[in-house]
């Protein structure tokens, strides 16, 4: 069952993305980007994550691809964008598959070497995802948190400056 | 499920995103290509946060997702910015620092 889940949605996130990269359209390619977005939260719920699930929904589904889709309708582009040369087209692709292939070599004798941490299954059971989740975040890793916090501000200041009337 | 299966799903969508950045000239398009590899780097942290029993992964991907938006936010501004330059959003067009 687990692994039908699975390939059901590592199928549905490659379709989706391989549409995303191919379709003229950009506001096509943002709903095919949401389709991978909602693959990819399935996957992390696989994985014991389902407060990252929650918030790849909401951070990315909700905030960001609608960001996307205003800026598409705010410029409403003429240019085509789909690149009509070949060579290039081969190019790129061939680069790709080249690093495709060498991760997949690399994969191969990938493992988990590290030592093994405290939140096995059993804990999750326990306490629940997201409640491991706050306390790992706010302990552990409490002055990244500020830092990114830091630099959302200062990305929201950037973004305001850039995009002004002046 | 191993934890290849993982690996090499996030390698095939990291993959994809690559080929969008190279092959699309549209910068909005890219820019989404962008945040597809981003996803992909997701999907492996998760994947060693699961088979490690560690958390440090899902806390990374919080960041990253939060670099994902400061970047799409700064990002979009300044395509916006640059169309009021110049009513194109074609990278091959946008060449008037070139050397």
């Amino acid at each position: 069952m687990e692994q039908l889940g699975f390939y059901i949605l590592a199928f549905l996130a490659i379709i989706s993305s391989i549409f995303m990269i191919t379709r003229e359209n950009p506001v096509h390619s943002a709903l095919w980007m949401l389709l991978t977005f909602f693959s990819v939260a399935g996957i992390f719920v696989q994985l014991n994550a389902e407060f990252i699930a929650a918030i790849q929904v909401l951070v990315y589904a909700g905030a960001i691809l609608v960001l996307y889709l205003f800026v598409v309708m705010l410029l409403n582009p003429k240019s085509k964008g789909f690149i009509r040369i070949p060579f290039r087209y081969v190019l790129g692709i061939v680069a790709s598959f080249v690093i495709f292939v060498q991760v997949l070599l690399t994969l191969q004798s990938a493992n988990v070497i590290g030592k093994a941490g405290v939140y096995t299954q059993e804990a999750y059971k326990q306490y629940g995802n997201v409640k491991l989740f706050g306390y790992e975040l706010f302990s552990n890793y409490l002055v990244p948190f500020e830092v990114v916090s830091i630099m959302l501000l200062v990305a929201m200041i950037g973004a305001i400056v850039l995009a002004k009337k002046d | 499920m191993t934890l290849q299966h993982y690996l090499a799903l996030s390698a095939i969508i990291f993959s994809i995103g690559m080929t969008g950045v190279l092959v699309r000239r549209n910068l909005i398009v890219m820019f989404m290509s962008v945040e597809l590899m981003l996803n992909a780097v997701n999907i492996n942290l998760a994947a060693f946060s699961k088979y490690l029993n560690a958390l440090g992964g899902q806390v990374f991907i919080v960041f990253i997702m939060a670099v994902a938006a400061a970047e799409a936010a700064v990002g979009l501004a300044l395509i916006i910015a640059l169309f009021k330059n110049r009513p194109t959003v074609n990278a091959d067009e946008l060449n008037t620092m070139n050397g």
